[in-house]
C-alpha cells in the first residue's frame, strides 16, 4: 500500500514536470496577407542520456515520437512539410523557415554504429507516422552537410557523420498529413489553439507549413537538468484578397472558420500575440487588450498585443488602415536554371545582401541529384561583377545512383550587393525504369540552403528566460549583435532527355539484329571456303540416280 | 618521301590550328559523337580541378581516365592543343612507317613466291607492283590526318587521339620486329582502354611468322616464344598498374575506369549500340546482356586468328575495326583509326561488292547525326528513336565495310592459289560462292 502510494506520488511528481505551452502569432503583412504562426511546445523531462532506461510512461509527450527517439538513438529531429514558397521580399523573414516539399534532418547519437541503417528505418517509420511518402528518401537524395546544419539543441559533438539531411521537393501536403500532426498534440484538436486548425481553410492559403522539431534543451541557466523539447509549428499565410474579403478587415472566424473557445487544460500557457508594430494607433483591435508585449525577433523589435487564453475572451476583429514601411529583409536568395536544350544547363544562385554597410559571410549548401552532373571547374562566384573566391569549399561529387552532389561554400557578401554563384551541369539519360510516370514534368532539384549570422540593428537578448514568447526562442542566440537566419531558395524543375518508353522490345530486337548481321557475315567468311558453283542436277536425274544407287548400277553424270 | 609527308603534316596542323582558334572548337567539344564519358576533355579538366580541391577525382562519377592521364596533363594542361596535334602527327608518321615496312615485306614475299612459281599463270594481274605501292604509305597518313573524323576528334581534344597514337606506335614496333617495345606499348594501350587486349594475338602471330616459328601447339618453340611475349606484356601491364596505384595512393581507379568500361553505367548517347539498348533494358536481364555485348568484342579474336594466321597485319586491321564498332563507348576517333588503313588494301578494289552502298550509308549517317541530335535535344520535335536509328545504320554500314574488305581479301587469296579465271566442269565461266 505504501509502495503503491509512493509510486503514484513519484509518477505524479515526475509527470508534473512535463510542460505544454501553446501560442499563436498573427502578423499582418505588407502585401495585405495575414501570417499566422502556431507554436506548440511540449517539454518532456526524462534523462535521455541514460542508456537502457526504458521509458514506458508518456503523459504529454506523444508516445509514437518518444519510441522513435529511443529506438533510433536520435539526438535531434527536424521535419517539415511545406506547400508553397515563402516570398521573403514581400513577406519578410518567417519565424521558422522551411523549403517547399518535405525536409528532414536528423542528428544521431554518437553511439550509433550503422547510421545509414538507422536513417533508412527512421524515414520509413516517420512516413508511417505522418502519412507522407518519406520512404522515397534513400541514399540517392541524402547528404551529410559538413557545416550547414549544426545542432539547434544541446550537444557539442559535431562529427557530421552522424548528421543526415534530405529533402523531397515534390512532396505535397494535404489533410492526410495534418491529421496525424494534430494527433501529436496533448489536447488534439479538441481544445486550445488547435481548434482553429480546420483543413479547408488552412490549405486555402498562399503558404502552409507544418513542422516538428525535437531537440534536447537545458531547463535553466546552469543546465543542471535537461529535457526533451518537442515543438510543433504551423505557419500559414492567408491571402485575404483571393479568399473573397473585400476590405482589409480580418477576424479569427474569417481566417479559420472557427472561434477560440477555451485554452487547452493541459497547457501551462496559452497566448495569442497580434503584431501591432506597424502603426499601432491606426489599428483597431476588438476586443481590446491592455496587455502589450515587446520582443526582439529576427533583428527587429516588435510590439505585440497579448491575449491570454487562460483568461477567457471572445473572438478578435481587427481593422487596419495604412501600413508603414516593412523592415527590408537583410538576406535573400533566388535560384534558377539557365541554358537551353536537354544536354547542358547552368544553375544560378543569386544571394542579396541588403545591409547598407555591413558585410557578412554566408554558408551556401547545394544538394544536386546525381543525374545532373556538375562540373565544379565551371563554378564562378561574382559579387558586384568581380570574382569573389569562397574561403571554404566542401565538395563531394555524386556517385551515379548512390549519392547526390554536395557543395558547401562560405562566401563573404559585400554590403548592399548581389552575389551570383553559377555552375554548369550536364543532363544524363536515365534507364527507362528510373523515370517517374510523368517524365516530361521534369525532375526536382531541392532548394539551396543559405545560412548566415546576420548583423542585427537591434541588440538581441542572450539571457535565458522561461517566459520568453515561443516564437523568439526557437533559435538559440549566442551573441547580441547578430541573429541566425536560414533562407531557402526555390526548388528547380529540370527536364531530362527521355528515351521512348514504348520501345524496349523493339530496341532489343533491332540492336541484336545489327549485332547478328555482324556475327553472320563474319561466321560465313570464317567457316566457309570459296568453291566453284556447280549447278545441281535436275530433280528427275537426282531421283534416277537414287534408284540406280539402290540397284547398285553405275550413276548418270 | 619525307617532303610530301612534311607538307601533309603542315597542312594538317594548319587546319587544326585554324579550327582551334575559331568558335567551332567549343561546339565540337560538346558533340556526343566526338567525345564520350571516357575521353572528353571537359572531364579531364574536371578531374584536375577535383584534385586541386583535395577530392580524389575517382570519388565521383565524372572522371574516367587512367592516372597516367592525370600525370601527363598535370604538367601540360596549358599546352593541351599542341599535345593533341603532336599525338595526331605521331600517329600519322607511325602509320606511314609501318605501312612502308609492311609493303616492303609484302613485295619481298611476293617476289619469292613468284620465283618459286607458286602462283597460277592467269593471276599475274593480281600481283602488286612497286609503282602502285609507292604512294600507299602517304595515302595512309593522309587518310588519317585529313579525315574529318580525326580533325573533329583533335579539335575536341578528345583523349582518343592519344590512345590512337599509342596503338599506332604499337603497330610500328610490331612491324619493325621489336618484341619488347611492342609488348610495352600494347600493355600501355590495354591500360588505357581494355579492348586492345585482343591485339595480342595478331602481334604474336606476326612475330612467330617473322621468326619462322610454325604456329603448332605441339611445338615447344611456339610455346617458348609465346610465353616470352606474354611475360613482357603482362609484366609491363602489372608495372604500369602498380605505378598508377602509387600516383594517387589507392586502387579507386580500377572500378572507376575498368569497371566503368565493362558495366556501362552511363547511358549518354554516342555512336555505338550500347546506350539505347541498356536504356531500354529490363533490369532482370541487364547483367546477361552486358556479358553478351562485352564477349562479342573479344570472341572474334580466336576464329579470326585461325583464319588469318598468315596475314597478321590484316588481322590487326580487322581487330581494330571490331573494337571500334562494338566497344562500349565508341567515338569517331576510333573509326578514323581503322579507316586510315583502307588505302593499304586498295588492291582489293575489284573484289569489293558493296563499297558504293557502304560509302553512301556512312556519309549520310555522318551528316544526319548532328541534325537528328539537334531535333531531339534542342528542337524537341524528334525523339530519341531518330538518333538511335541513325546509330544503327552507321554501325550497320561499318560492319558491312569491314566484312566487305574481309571478303575481298579472302577472295584474292583464293584466286592467288587457284587462279583468277576459274572454269566449271563443263568449261564455262565459273562463279565463286562461299560454301
Amino acid at each position: 500500500m505504501l509502495i503503491l502510494s509512493s509510486l503514484l506520488l513519484f509518477i505524479l511528481l515526475a509527470a508534473a514536470r512535463d510542460e505544454f505551452q501553446e501560442e499563436l502569432v498573427i502578423r499582418p503583412l505588407h502585401s495585405g496577407d495575414i501570417y499566422a504562426s502556431f507554436q506548440f511546445r511540449t517539454l518532456w523531462d526524462t534523462d535521455f542520456l541514460q542508456e537502457g532506461q526504458k521509458v514506458s510512461h508518456y503523459r504529454l509527450f506523444p508516445k509514437s515520437l518518444g519510441q522513435v527517439l529511443s529506438k533510433f538513438s536520435v539526438r535531434e529531429l527536424h521535419i517539415s512539410f511545406t506547400q508553397g514558397f515563402w516570398r521573403t521580399m514581400q513577406w519578410g523573414q518567417p519565424f521558422i523557415p522551411s523549403p517547399p516539399g518535405a525536409e528532414l534532418w536528423v542528428w544521431f547519437h554518437d553511439t550509433v554504429s550503422d547510421v545509414d541503417g538507422n536513417w533508412k528505418e527512421l524515414t520509413n517509420v516517420l512516413s508511417g507516422i505522418f502519412c507522407a511518402s518519406l520512404n522515397f528518401i534513400d541514399l540517392t537524395n541524402t547528404v551529410q552537410p559538413s557545416a550547414s546544419f549544426k545542432p539547434l539543441g544541446l550537444g557539442n559533438a559535431t562529427d557530421h557523420r552522424f548528421l543526415r539531411y534530405a529533402t523531397l521537393p515534390r512532396e505535397i501536403v494535404c489533410t492526410e498529413n495534418l491529421t496525424p500532426w494534430k494527433k501529436l498534440l496533448p489536447c488534439g484538436s479538441k481544445a486550445g489553439l488547435a481548434v482553429l486548425m480546420k483543413s479547408e481553410k488552412l490549405f486555402h492559403s498562399s503558404f502552409h507549413s507544418q513542422a516538428v522539431h525535437i531537440r534536447p534543451i537545458c531547463q535553466d541557466e546552469q543546465c543542471s537538468s535537461k529535457a526533451w523539447e518537442l515543438r510543433q509549428t504551423l505557419n500559414v499565410v492567408f491571402d485575404l484578397h483571393t479568399s473573397g474579403q473585400g476590405k482589409k478587415e480580418w477576424s479569427l472566424f474569417k481566417m479559420f472558420s472557427r472561434t477560440l473557445t477555451e485554452a487547452c487544460p493541459l497547457a501551462s500557457s496559452s497566448k495569442v500575440y497580434v503584431d501591432i508594430t506597424d502603426n499601432p494607433e491606426l489599428f483597431e483591435l476588438s476586443p481590446a487588450t491592455p496587455l502589450l508585449g515587446q520582443a526582439v525577433v529576427l533583428g527587429d523589435r516588435r510590439t505585440y498585443s497579448v491575449y491570454d487564453l487562460i483568461m477567457p475572451t471572445s473572438s478578435m476583429v481587427l481593422s487596419p488602415c495604412a501600413l508603414g514601411d516593412m523592415l527590408r529583409p537583410l538576406l535573400h536568395a533566388e535560384r534558377y536554371v539557365a541554358g537551353f536544350g536537354l544536354q547542358t544547363g547552368e544553375i544560378h544562385t543569386v544571394i542579396y545582401n541588403n545591409h547598407p554597410y555591413r558585410a557578412f559571410p554566408v554558408l551556401l549548401m547545394d544538394s544536386v541529384p546525381w543525374y545532373l552532373q556538375l562540373y565544379i571547374h565551371t563554378l564562378t562566384v561574382t559579387s558586384k561583377s568581380r570574382d569573389n573566391k569562397p574561403s571554404y569549399i566542401h565538395y563531394q561529387p555524386a556517385k551515379d545512383r548512390h549519392r547526390p552532389h554536395l557543395l558547401e561554400m562560405l562566401i563573404q557578401l559585400p554590403p548592399h550587393s548581389m552575389t551570383e554563384v553559377t555552375v554548369q551541369f550536364e543532363r544524363a539519360l536515365l534507364k527507362w525504369t528510373e523515370y517517374t510516370p510523368d517524365p516530361n514534368h521534369g525532375f526536382y532539384v531541392g532548394s539551396s540552403v543559405v545560412s548566415a549570422l546576420v548583423p542585427s540593428m537591434v541588440a538581441m537578448r542572450t539571457n535565458f528566460t522561461q517566459d520568453q514568447p515561443l516564437f523568439s526562442s526557437f533559435v538559440p542566440v549566442k551573441e547580441e549583435s547578430s541573429y541566425f537566419v536560414r533562407v531557402y531558395t526555390e526548388p528547380l524543375l529540370v527536364n531530362l532527355p527521355t528515351p521512348d518508353f514504348s520501345m524496349p522490345y523493339n530496341v532489343i530486337c533491332l540492336t541484336c539484329t545489327v549485332v547478328a548481321v555482324g556475327y553472320g557475315s563474319f561466321y560465313n567468311l570464317l567457316t566457309r571456303t570459296f568453291q566453284v558453283d556447280e549447278p545441281s542436277p535436275p530433280l528427275s536425274k537426282r531421283l534416277a540416280n537414287l534408284i540406280r544407287r539402290m540397284r547398285g548400277v553405275p550413276l548418270l553424270t | 618521301m619525307a617532303a610530301p609527308l612534311t607538307l601533309l603534316l603542315i597542312v594538317a596542323v594548319t587546319i587544326r590550328a585554324v579550327l582551334f582558334r575559331s568558335s567551332w572548337a567549343e561546339l565540337i567539344s560538346e558533340r556526343v559523337e566526338v567525345v564520350s564519358p571516357l575521353n572528353a576533355w571537359k572531364r579531364v579538366v574536371e578531374g584536375l580541378a577535383l584534385l586541386d580541391l583535395g577530392v580524389s577525382p575517382y570519388s565521383g562519377d565524372v572522371f574516367h581516365e587512367t592516372p597516367f592521364m592525370i600525370y601527363l596533363f598535370h604538367f601540360v594542361v596549358d599546352y593541351a592543343e599542341i599535345v593533341f596535334m603532336i599525338a595526331d602527327g605521331i600517329t600519322a608518321v607511325a602509320l606511314y612507317l609501318s605501312i612502308q615496312t609492311y609493303n616492303k615485306n609484302v613485295f619481298r614475299k611476293q617476289k619469292y613466291a613468284l620465283e618459286s612459281d607458286r602462283y597460277p599463270a592467269d593471276c599475274l594481274e593480281l600481283l602488286r607492283s612497286p609503282k602502285e605501292m609507292f604512294y600507299i604509305p602517304l595515302k595512309v597518313a593522309m587518310f588519317y590526318l585529313l579525315n574529318p573524323f580525326t580533325i573533329l576528334s583533335c579539335v575536341a581534344k578528345s583523349t582518343c587521339g592519344l590512345n590512337n597514337a599509342i596503338i599506332a606506335l604499337f603497330i610500328l614496333c610490331t612491324l619493325k620486329g621489336s618484341a619488347l617495345l611492342s609488348g610495352i606499348l600494347l600493355a600501355l594501350a590495354t591500360y588505357q582502354s581494355i579492348y586492345p587486349l585482343t591485339l595480342f594475338a595478331p602481334a604474336l602471330l606476326f612475330f612467330l611468322q617473322r621468326l619462322y616459328i610454325p604456329v603448332n601447339l605441339r611445338r615447344s618453340s611456339f610455346w617458348f616464344f609465346t610465353l616470352q611475349y606474354a611475360f613482357i606484356y603482362v609484366g609491363s601491364l602489372v608495372v604500369i598498374t602498380g605505378l598508377s596505384f602509387f600516383l594517387l595512393g589507392s586502387w579507386d581507379f580500377i572500378p572507376s575506369v575498368y569497371g566503368f568500361i565493362f558495366s556501362v553505367p552511363d547511358l549518354t548517347p554516342n555512336i555505338g549500340l550500347f546506350w539505347y539498348f541498356f536504356a531500354e533494358m529490363f533490369e532482370h536481364f541487364r547483367l546477361f546482356f552486358i556479358c553478351v555485348f562485352q564477349i562479342n568484342v573479344f570472341f572474334y579474336t580466336i576464329p579470326l586468328s585461325i583464319k588469318l594466321k598468315e596475314h597478321p597485319v590484316f588481322l590487326i586491321f580487322m581487330q581494330i575495326a571490331i573494337i571500334s564498332i562494338f566497344k562500349s563507348y565508341p567515338t569517331v576517333g576510333d573509326v578514323a583509326l581503322y579507316m586510315a588503313f583502307l588505302p593499304a588494301w586498295s588492291h582489293l578494289y575489284r573484289f569489293l561488292r558493296n563499297i558504293f552502298l557502304v560509302s553512301c550509308v556512312l556519309l549520310a549517317c555522318s551528316a544526319l547525326f548532328p541534325v537528328l541530335w539537334h531535333l531531339w535535344i534542342y528542337a524537341g520535335s524528334a525523339n530519341s528513336n531518330f538518333y538511335y536509328a541513325i546509330t544503327l545504320l552507321f554501325n550497320f554500314g561499318q560492319i558491312l565495310l569491314v566484312s566487305d574488305y574481309f571478303y575481298a581479301y579472302l577472295r584474292r587469296e583464293h584466286h592467288l592459289t587457284h587462279g583468277l579465271y576459274l572454269k566449271k566442269k563443263d568449261g564455262t565461266e565459273a562463279t565463286l560462292v562461299l560454301k
